[in-house]
C-alpha cells in the first residue's frame, strides 16, 4: 500500500476538564475519499481544527506527506496558513465566507498563498503583476463554473442562498490547491436533491484535481454510497473504521448510534 | 522608612481611585465586550458635579459635615443618570454592529462630554474644596497619611465589599453574571437584558462619581480634562487584573497605583504616565488576559 | 413597525417625521416631552449653575436649560425620525446613494472621467494663484490631513485595525525632519524619503509585538504608545527641546533658490497636492490588489483568512507599516510647513481627528477620505465662531455616524472584475 498523504498518530485534545479526543489515529491516501462520523459532540470538528492548526492538538502527531513520499512533515503547532500552505484546505461548518465580497473575490482569496505579487508589484502593476492577477481571476472564475455558481459571480457572498454558499466555500477551499479537502458537513441544511448533486460534485471534484477528500457528515445514505472509508468517532475516541460495510456492520458503531438515536 | 509608607499610602489611595473606575469598565466590559471608552469623562462628570454641589451649598451657608455627604450623592445621581444615558445613545442602537462600531462611538461619547464641560463650565483648572474632615486621630500619622487619604481607602474598600455582596447575592447581581456569561441564554431565560446593560452602566457610572469626587477633594483641583489620563489607567488596572473580573479590578488597581507610587517616587516623576502606559503595553503583550482573567479560545 | 410607514408622498414624510417611532402624534409628543425634560435634569448640574469656589458665588444660568429643553424636544423627533428611517431602509442602506450612483456613471464613461478629472485637476492646480496667502495655507493643512486619512485609511480602513496612536508616526517624521535639520543640516527633499522609511521602520517596531492582540486592545495600545512617544517627546528635553519645541526649520528650497514666504507657500502647496495625487494612486491601486484583498478578508473574518492561507501577522504588520508610512511623509512636510513644532501638536486629539475623517468620510473608501478631510477640516475653518465648538461636535457627528450609518458619507465600493470568456463582464450590476 501507497504512504499515507495525512497520518494522525495518538492525538488528543483537552479543553480545561474535557477530554474532546482521546488517542485517535487516522490515515487518509491519495485519492480517497474518507467519511469521519459520529453523533453529535463526538469530536468531528475538533479533529478539523486539531489537524489544520485552527487548536494546537493536547498531544500525539499529525504528520502530511502530500505527494506520498514517505518523507512527511509533522504539522502540529503549525499555524493554520502554513498547513493551507502545505496543502491541506477546508470549509466550516457553520459558514465562514467573507461576507461583504463578492463570491468571485472570495475564491480569489484562496488562491493568496499561491501567488505572491507583494506592495511593489501592487503599485507599479507590472507585468508580471497583471498576468498573474489575471490568471488568478479567470481560475478563480472557472473554479464557480465547476462548482455550479457561474451566475453568483458577481454577487456579494452574504446574498447568496444557503446552498450556494456551501458550494462557495468548496471553490474556495479548492482555490488553495489542496492534495487534501476537507469539508465540514458539506450537506447540512440541504434538500435530498441538493444532496445528490453535492455528492456528484465531490467525487467529480476527487477524479478531475486527483486529491483526496475527507468529510464530516451526519447523512448516512450519502457517506456510504460515496465513502471508500469510514471513521467512527465517539465521546473523542475512534471507535470503528473500515469499508462502510465493515462500519455499518460494526456492532459498537450500532450501539453508539442507536444509543444516540441519531440519524437512520 | 517614612518616605517608603508615605509612598505606599499614596499608591494605596491612588489605587483605590483607579479601582472605583476600573470597576466600570470591568463590569461593562464583562457584559457587551465593549471598552466604555467614555467611562472617564463620567468620573469627571462625577467631580465637577460634587464641586458644583459643594460650591451653591456653600454659598447657601450649609454645615461642613453634610456638604461632603449631600456632594456625594448628587455626583453618584448626576453620573449614573450620564451613564445611563451615554448607554442609551451611543451603544444600545448598536448592538449587533461590528465591533469597532460601538468603540468608535464610544470615543465620540467621550470627546463629545469633555467638550461639552469645558464650554458649559470652564477650560481652566478649578479649586475644588477640601470636604473630607481632619480626624484628629490622624494627626501622629501626618507625615506617611492624611485624613483624606484614608477616607478614600476606607470608602473604597466599603464600596468594593458592598458590590462584591452585590454581585453574589441580590437578584440583579445574579442577572448580569447571567448575562455576562452568556447573553443569549439570559435571555432565554427571562432576563431583561436592556434592564441588566442599563443597570450595569448605572453602577459603574455611580462608582466612578464616588471616586471622582473624593480624589477631586483630596487634590485639591480639577478641570474638564481629569477624565482622559485617570479612565486610560483604571482601564489599565482592569486589564491587569484581567478585564471582566470583578476582584481582578480590584487588584490591578492595586498593583497600578503602587507600582506608580513607587516608581515616580524612586525613579522618576517626569515619567509618571509612561510607566502607566508602559504596563499596560507589557500586559497586553505577555499576558493579555490579565492576572486573574482566564484566556478563552474562541470556538470554531 | 407600524402602518404609516408605508404610506408615501410627502404627507407621508411629515407624518413619519411628528409620529417617527411611536404609533401615534401624541404618544410622540409624550415621548419627546420626557426626553426634553430628562435632558433638562441631566444637564441641569453643569449647564446650568456656575461656581466661584473662590469667592464663593454661584451663577444660574436658567436660559441654558430653556434651551436644551427645547432643543432635544425636537431632536428626539429627529433621532426616532433617523432611527426608525435606518429601519426601513435597512436594505438601501447597504446599496449606493444616487450621488454615489452618478459617480460611478462617470467613471465607468471614459469621455466623462476625462472630464470629470480635469473638472476636478484645474481648480486644484489653480487654487494657489486665484486666492490669497491664507487661503493656500488652509488650504495645505487640508492636504496634509488627507494624506494623513487616506494612509490611516489603510489601517482602519483597508485592514480594520484601529489604530488611536496614528499621531505617533507622525511626530516621529515631523521631528525626524526637525531635529536633523537643526544638527546637520538635512534639507527637505533628501528627508521626506526618509521620513516616509522611519515611519515604516517604526510600524514595524510599533506593529510587530501588538499585532497579535485582538481588535479592541489593539485600539488601547496604540494609544499608549501614541502618549509614551508624545510624552518622551515632552520630558527628553535634551534632545528634544521637550515642551518648547523645536523652531526655525527649513522651508523646501525650489533647486537652491531661497523663497519668500508668500512663494514657499504656494510650493508647499504643490509639493502637497503631488504627494496627495501620489498617496491617491497608491492606496487605490493597492486597495485592488493581492494584498488589498487580503487586509479585507482579514476584516471580515480572521479565523477563515488563516485557513485560506493568509499570514495574519504579516498581512497586518503590512498594513500598519504602510500606514506609519504616509504618517512619516506627512510629519516631514508638516515641519516645514509650520517651521516649528512641539509635542502638543501630536495629541491624543489629533490621532481622534484623523479617525474622524477616515470614519465619517466612509471607511475603505479613498473618496469618502476626501470628503471626510474636506468636511472636517475646511467646514471649521471657515466657521471660526464655531471654532471652540469643533471637538464637540466631532463628537457628536462620530456618535452619529456610528449609529445612523456606520459605513460613512461615502462607502467603499465592491470591484467588478472581468474575466475571461463571458458576456456578463464589465462593470455591469
Ligand atoms: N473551543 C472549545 N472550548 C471548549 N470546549 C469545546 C471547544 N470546542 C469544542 N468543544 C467541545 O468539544 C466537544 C466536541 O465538539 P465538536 O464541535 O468537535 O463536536 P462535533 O462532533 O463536531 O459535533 P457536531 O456534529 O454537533 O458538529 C464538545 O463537547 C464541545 O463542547
Ligand atoms: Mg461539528
Amino acid at each position: 500500500m501507497s504512504n499515507p498523504v495525512l497520518n494522525v498518530k495518538a492525538v488528543d485534545k483537552d479543553f480545561g476538564g474535557i477530554r474532546a479526543l482521546d488517542d485517535v489515529d487516522l490515515v487518509v491516501h491519495q485519492k480517497e475519499i474518507v467519511a469521519l462520523i459520529g453523533p453529535n459532540g463526538a469530536g468531528k470538528t475538533t479533529f478539523f481544527n486539531c489537524i489544520t492548526g485552527i487548536y494546537a492538538p493536547t498531544s500525539g502527531d499529525v504528520l502530511v506527506d502530500p505527494k506520498a513520499t514517505g518523507d512527511p512533515v509533522r504539522v502540529n503547532g503549525k499555524k493554520p496558513n502554513k498547513v493551507t500552505e502545505l496543502g491541506m484546505a477546508r470549509t466550516f461548518q457553520n459558514i465562514r465566507l467573507f461576507p461583504s465580497m463578492t463570491a468571485l473575490e472570495n475564491v480569489m482569496i484562496g488562491t493568496h498563498c499561491r501567488t505572491k505579487s507583494a506592495v511593489f508589484g501592487a503599485i507599479t502593476r507590472c507585468k508580471a503583476t497583471r498576468n498573474e492577477e489575471q490568471a488568478v481571476i479567470d481560475r478563480s472564475y472557472e473554479l464557480l463554473k465547476l462548482v455550479g455558481l457561474d451566475q453568483y459571480v458577481n454577487e456579494t457572498s452574504a446574498n447568496m442562498p444557503y446552498g450556494k454558499q456551501r458550494r462557495l466555500e468548496i471553490a474556495r477551499a479548492l482555490a488553495t490547491d489542496p492534495f487534501l479537502l476537507l469539508l465540514d458537513e458539506p450537506a447540512a441544511g440541504m434538500n435530498p436533491q441538493e444532496t445528490h448533486d453535492l455528492e456528484k460534485l465531490i467525487v467529480d471534484l476527487r477524479d478531475r484535481f486527483d486529491i483526496a477528500i475527507m468529510l464530516i457528515e451526519h447523512d448516512m445514505k450519502m457517506v456510504m454510497s460515496m465513502s471508500d472509508r469510514i471513521y467512527v468517532l465517539d465521546y473523542g475516541r475512534m471507535i470503528a473504521d473500515g469499508t462502510p460495510r465493515e462500519v455499518a456492520e460494526n456492532p459498537a458503531v450500532i450501539k453508539a448510534y442507536l444509543g444516540e438515536s441519531d440519524d437512520d | 522608612m517614612d518616605y517608603f509608607l508615605e509612598l505606599f499610602f499614596g499608591g494605596l489611595t491612588r489605587g483605590s481611585i483607579y479601582a472605583l473606575i476600573a470597576l466600570g469598565y470591568t463590569m461593562v466590559y464583562g457584559i457587551i465586550e465593549l471598552i466604555n471608552f467614555a467611562h472617564g469623562e463620567i468620573y469627571m462628570i462625577g467631580a465637577f458635579t460634587g464641586l458644583i454641589v459643594a460650591g451653591v451649598l456653600t454659598a447657601l451657608g450649609f454645615p461642613e459635615a453634610s456638604i461632603l455627604v449631600i456632594a456625594l450623592i448628587c455626583a453618584v445621581i448626576w453620573s449614573a443618570s450620564y451613564g445611563y444615558t451615554v448607554e442609551k445613545i451611543g451603544y444600545k442602537p448598536l448592538r449587533g454592529a461590528q465591533r469597532l462600531s460601538p468603540l468608535i462611538s464610544a470615543i465620540g461619547m467621550s470627546i463629545f462630554l469633555q467638550n461639552y464641560v469645558m464650554l458649559a463650565q470652564t477650560p481652566d483648572f478649578l479649586p475644588f474644596p477640601a470636604l473630607t474632615p481632619q480626624f484628629d486621630f490622624m494627626k501622629p500619622y501626618s507625615a506617611v497619611m492624611n485624613s483624606s487619604e484614608l477616607v478614600i481607602v476606607v470608602a473604597t474598600i466599603a464600596v468594593c465589599v458592598g458590590l462584591t455582596l452585590f454581585i453574589k447575592y441580590t437578584k440583579l447581581g445574579k442577572a448580569m453574571r447571567a448575562t455576562a456569561q452568556n447573553r443569549k441564554m439570559a435571555m432565554l431565560v427571562g432576563v431583561n437584558v436592556d434592564m441588566v446593560i442599563s443597570a450595569t452602566f448605572v453602577i459603574g457610572s455611580s462608582l466612578a462619581a464616588v471616586g471622582g469626587v473624593l480624589i477631586a477633594s483630596h487634590i485639591g483641583q480639577i478641570n474638564y480634562f481629569i477624565g482622559f489620563i485617570a479612565g486610560i489607567k483604571a482601564f489599565t488596572a482592569a486589564v491587569l487584573g484581567g478585564i471582566g473580573s470583578i476582584p481582578g479590578a480590584m487588584l490591578g488597581a492595586l498593583v497600578l497605583g503602587l507600582t506608580e507610587a513607587f516608581a515616580t517616587g524612586y525613579v522618576s516623576s517626569d515619567y509618571e504616565d509612561v510607566f502607566a502606559f508602559c504596563l499596560l503595553v507589557l500586559i497586553l503583550i505577555f499576558r493579555p488576559a490579565g492576572i486573574m482573567g482566564k484566556e478563552k479560545t474562541q470556538k470554531v | 413597525m407600524n402602518n404609516t410607514l408605508n404610506e408615501t408622498g410627502h404627507q407621508g414624510a411629515l407624518r413619519l417625521l411628528l409620529s417617527a417611532g411611536c404609533h401615534s402624534i401624541p404618544h410622540a409628543l409624550r415621548k419627546s416631552a420626557m426626553v426634553a425634560a430628562w435632558f433638562a435634569f441631566l444637564t441641569f448640574p453643569i449647564l446650568v449653575i456656575k461656581v466661584n469656589t473662590i469667592e464663593n458665588t454661584v451663577a444660574w444660568r436658567w436660559e441654558n436649560m430653556l434651551a436644551i429643553a427645547v432643543a432635544t424636544f425636537f431632536g428626539s423627533y429627529v433621532w426616532r425620525w433617523l432611527l426608525a428611517r435606518k429601519e426601513i431602509k435597512r436594505d438601501e442602506a447597504k446599496r449606493e446613494s444616487v450621488a454615489e450612483r452618478l459617480l460611478t456613471k462617470v467613471q465607468s464613461h471614459p469621455i466623462l472621467k476625462l472630464a470629470g478629472l480635469a473638472a476636478i485637476a484645474i481648480p486644484a492646480v489653480l487654487y494657489p494663484q486665484v486666492f490669497d496667502l491664507y487661503q493656500t495655507n488652509i488650504m495645505v493643512s487640508c492636504l496634509v490631513f488627507i494624506v494623513l486619512g487616506l494612509g490611516l485609511n489603510i489601517v482602519v480602513g483597508l485592514a480594520g485595525l484601529l489604530d488611536l496612536g496614528y499621531v505617533a508616526f507622525y511626530a516621529v517624521g515631523a521631528y525626524a525632519y526637525a531635529l536633523c535639520n537643526l544638527h546637520w543640516g538635512i534639507g527637505f527633499w533628501t528627508m521626506l524619503p526618509l521620513g516616509a522609511a522611519l515611519g515604516t521602520i517604526m510600524g514595524v517596531i510599533l506593529g510587530f509585538p501588538v499585532l497579535r492582540l485582538r481588535g479592541d486592545y489593539l485600539a488601547i495600545v496604540t494609544l499608549g504608545f501614541g502618549e509614551i512617544i508624545r510624552l518622551v517627546l515632552e520630558n527628553w528635553g535634551d534632545v528634544t527641546k521637550g515642551p518648547s519645541g523645536i523652531s526655525n526649520i527649513a522651508r523646501p528650497e525650489f533647486f537652491g533658490m531661497k523663497l519668500t514666504i508668500a512663494q514657499s507657500t504656494m510650493y508647499m502647496y504643490y509639493i502637497m497636492l503631488g504627494l496627495l495625487v501620489l498617496t491617491i494612486f497608491c492606496v487605490s491601486r493597492l486597495q485592488h490588489s493581492r494584498i488589498g484583498r487580503a487586509w479585507l478578508a482579514l476584516r471580515e473574518d480572521e479565523i477563515a483568512c488563516q485557513a485560506m492561507g493568509i499570514d495574519k501577522v504579516k498581512t497586518k504588520l503590512l498594513a500598519f507599516a504602510l500606514g506609519a508610512t504616509w504618517a512619516g511623509m506627512a510629519g516631514v512636510v508638516f515641519a516645514a510647513r509650520t517651521t516649528f513644532i512641539n509635542p502638543a501638536s501630536f495629541t491624543f486629539w489629533e490621532s481622534a481627528m484623523i479617525l474622524s475623517i477616515v470614519v465619517i468620510g466612509g471607511m475603505g473608501s479613498i473618496r469618502g477620505v476626501i470628503a471626510g478631510a474636506i468636511i472636517l477640516i475646511l467646514v471649521p475653518e471657515y466657521l471660526r465662531e464655531f471654532s471652540e465648538f469643533r471637538m464637540l461636535l466631532f463628537g457628536a457627528i462620530m456618535v452619529m455616524v456610528m449609529v445612523f450609518r456606520p459605513q460613512g458619507l461615502i462607502s467603499a465600493k465592491r470591484k467588478i472584475y472581468t474575466y475571461k470568456g463571458t458576456s456578463e463582464a464589465g462593470s455591469g450590476q
